[in-house]
């Protein structure tokens, strides 16, 4: 029996992929576009005199364009992330890996990476030549050159997104004169540091090796489901050169859809874990096919039920759900954003002192009311008290609250002991902006007379 | 606790974390490579036909393992874990909660500071300082005067202008700084039962309220050991603490429990706050509570 020592570590071999042009590359560099105008402009908007979008966590609140967020509001970032989960969910179930293919920022980035390292060191096989030379001074200038571009990026990429944490003008002065406080340096080099290696080092490793979503998607996957795929039927058997004849397939074997592969497969075997759906195959292939004057399409976005020669169903229950579930949450978070009103009132009962005597009969209890005013104007509100039988607030009704502040206000509350009876009454404090009567928030508490 | 342990436990924990992180390195180094019989799979075969392939992971994995057991001992080296050793760094829950007192003082010191350069009086008008007055009182009063200062049975009420041991700002700040402890000896035994509700009656009569003008008459006649803290008029005496019997205000009820009051005595205590609060605080503070009444 023949006995091999085998690794079980293996080195990462270096992939090349050929530059391509089409409908589909255009889609990819379209949607890079798209998100990195956002990514890296918003943060640099400004709205009502302060950042448009800016995460301050240091006092917890959380700017968006006219809307201000509270940690009390965590449950529209759970309700994003429902819906990022379930739109993920449909797209897969109807499309594949349209996410992993167009939009997500590891293949964002590690195109971007890629455009700069084929406008330096040219494209495949300059690339697989330079790697496999020696080192020379050409090769290292080259080297530097792409490297230092690539940091550069990487080191403006992680200010940027500090620059959603911390206003970004400030940061810049910060960066600027050498003195950003030591979370803000860790993170603009952490983050750096992850766009740099990802985008420029590890790119499909973070596919085939650490992304989740990449291996649980096969859950959202049928038969009717999008996938790009070779058309063996028309193409084998696949063959090149002048001997080619009738018998051949379309298939010239030109391998330009296995050089384009950022992942390094071949598509012609069928559907594999490692695509990530990116269509650079397909590409590529309608381009030779053009050439051959064959028509486009060996391949080709289908589904497994079409290459068997049925009608691909889209409709299909699982899509149905997906989406009248997404339709919903979308709906309901529209409802609810439409309709938030801001301020926020929470009412704490004394809790030591739980009811008081005062003259002539009457007995008083205390209450804090926390007066959360989340709109950036201060505001005056009024406070009322009902369902308490001859009760009354014995306290100043006005409460005056700046702008994204809150204040902690004592109330007092009175009844007569005799017309209210001894006991824990049910009562509501209702806080009404005095300037839109809209702007209402009704709490319960209880009224306790002993 | 070292009365029940010995040293011999520190030691036995920390060599036993020491050699098992390095038998993990020791492992990771020894099943990188093995032999293999030119078979694919690993040789596990799950419900009768599944079997899994020995693909590789990836070098740079193999090279996290590493790096997670050299942060590891790092980790041990700087930072306390390793049986009693206490780290390079030195740090520890204390010395944290030190730092992070040091940088609010550094945050919130100057403001006190500008706040203890100001008379109370003066302060006691300025909006800005009573806001914070108000959320030091909310943290460190209102437990027993009520959010609103107000009090309840047995805890005075900081918002009228009756004070058991005056209500000057110096008076004040001196409650705050030092407490109080006030006692009212028990005069049961001294009145008898009969005269305990006799002078409920003459108090009845000085503070205004209905009242049997026989019993009173008999109260009035032993009020003379009354006198020696409450004062021959019964207005009290703020030295002693001693409260007004002539208003209508009484801490501890107005009802049959002014007979207990006379007949058992009371001891009531107010906490200093001179090791809870620095002077800076407490200044503002006072502020705060003379507010409260002086409106």
């Amino acid at each position: 029996m023949k006995v091999d020592v085998v690794e079980l570590y293996e080195i990462r071999k270096a992939i090349h992929p050929r530059d391509v042009h089409g409908w589909f590359a255009a889609w990819r560099w379209l949607l890079v576009w798209a998100t990195q105008l956002v990514f890296y402009g918003a943060a640099w908007l400004p709205w009502n005199g302060r950042q448009a979008v800016l995460f301050d966590i240091a006092h917890r609140k959380f700017y968006i364009f006219g809307l201000v967020f509270w940690p009390q509001d965590i449950i529209y970032l759970t309700v994003l992330l429902i819906i990022a989960a379930l739109s993920l969910f449909l797209f897969t179930a109807v499309a594949g890996r349209l996410w992993c293919g167009y939009a997500c920022p590891q293949t964002v980035y590690t195109e971007i990476f890629m455009w700069i390292e084929r406008r330096i060191e040219g494209d495949r096989n300059a690339r697989i030549k330079l790697d496999a030379s020696g080192l020379s001074l050409k090769k290292f200038i080259l080297k530097a050159e792409k490297h230092g571009i690539w940091a550069a990026l990487a080191l403006w990429t992680g200010f940027t997104f500090v620059g959603y944490f911390t206003p970004i003008r400030e940061l810049g002065a910060e960066v600027l004169a050498l003195r950003t406080g030591p979370w803000e340096t860790f993170w603009i080099l952490f983050y750096g540091f992850a766009t740099y290696g990802n985008a420029g080092w590890m790119r499909e490793q973070v596919c085939l090796h650490m992304c989740p979503y990449a291996r649980f998607q096969s859950a959202m996957f049928d038969k009717d489901t999008m996938i790009i795929t070779y058309d063996g039927a028309r193409g084998e058997p696949r063959g090149k050169g002048a001997g080619r004849s009738d018998q051949r397939g379309d298939c010239v074997d030109c391998s330009i859809c296995v050089q384009v592969c950022p992942t390094g497969i071949d598509i012609r075997d069928g559907l594999q874990y490692q695509c990530i759906g990116c269509a650079a195959c397909i590409d590529g292939c309608d381009q030779v096919m053009q050439k051959v004057g064959r028509p486009k399409g060996l391949i080709r976005y289908s589904t497994e039920r079409a290459l068997e020669g049925k009608a691909t169903r889209i409709l299909r229950p699982r899509v149905l759900i997906y989406a009248a579930i997404l339709a919903g949450i979308v709906l309901a978070a529209g409802a609810g954003l439409w309709l938030r009103v801001p301020l926020k009132v929470d009412v704490i009962r004394d809790r030591a002192a739980i009811s008081r005597e005062v003259e002539g009969g009457l007995v008083e209890n205390v209450y804090r009311l926390q007066v959360m005013n989340t709109t950036e104007r201060a505001r005056s509100y009024e406070v009322a008290v009902a369902g308490l039988p001859a009760g009354a607030l014995a306290s100043e009704p006005r409460v005056h609250v700046g702008a994204t502040d809150s204040r902690m206000v004592p109330v007092r509350v009175r009844a007569d002991r005799a017309l209210a009876g001894q006991g824990t009454h049910d009562i509501v404090f209702s806080i009404r902006a005095v300037d839109d009567e809209n702007v209402a928030v009704q709490e319960k508490s209880v009224f306790i007379v002993r | 606790m070292s009365e029940f342990t010995s040293s011999f436990w520190d030691y036995f924990v920390g060599v036993i974390t020491l050699v098992s992180i390095a038998a993990c390195g020791l492992l990771l180094w020894m099943q990188s490579t093995h032999r293999a019989s030119g078979s694919e799979t690993s040789g596990h075969v799950w419900d009768e036909d599944i079997r899994e392939y020995n693909n590789p992971l990836p070098r740079w994995w193999m090279w996290l393992f590493y790096l997670t057991i050299a942060f590891g001992f790092l980790y041990l080296l700087l930072y306390p874990g390793l049986g009693s050793f206490k780290g390079t760094l030195g740090w520890s829950q204390i010395t944290q909660l030190e730092e992070e007192n040091a940088q609010a003082q550094a945050a919130f010191g100057p403001m006190y500071e500008r706040f203890a350069a100001k008379d109370v009086v003066a302060l006691s008008k300025d909006p800005e300082a009573l806001a914070a007055g108000q959320k030091l009182f909310l943290n460190n009063c209102a437990q027993c005067h009520a959010s609103d200062g107000g009090g309840s049975r047995g805890f005075p009420n900081l918002t009228d202008r009756d004070w058991l041991w005056g209500g000057t700002p110096e008076a004040i700040k001196a409650s705050i700084t030092g407490g109080r402890t006030g006692v009212m000896p028990p005069m049961g035994e001294a009145l008898g039962g009969q005269g305990v509700k006799d002078m409920r009656h003459y108090l009845m009569q000085l503070s205004g309220n209905a009242y049997d003008s026989i019993r009173a008459a008999y109260g009035r006649e032993k009020f003379v050991v009354c006198a020696a803290c409450h004062g021959a008029d019964g207005k009290g005496n703020p030295a002693l603490g001693a409260p007004n019997l002539t208003d209508k205000i009484w801490l501890h009820g107005s009802g049959e429990e002014i007979a207990e009051t006379i007949a058992r005595g009371r001891t009531n205590q107010m906490p200093a706050h001179k090791d809870l609060l620095s002077p800076s605080k407490i200044h503002l503070l006072t502020a705060y509570v003379y507010s409260l009444s002086a409106k």
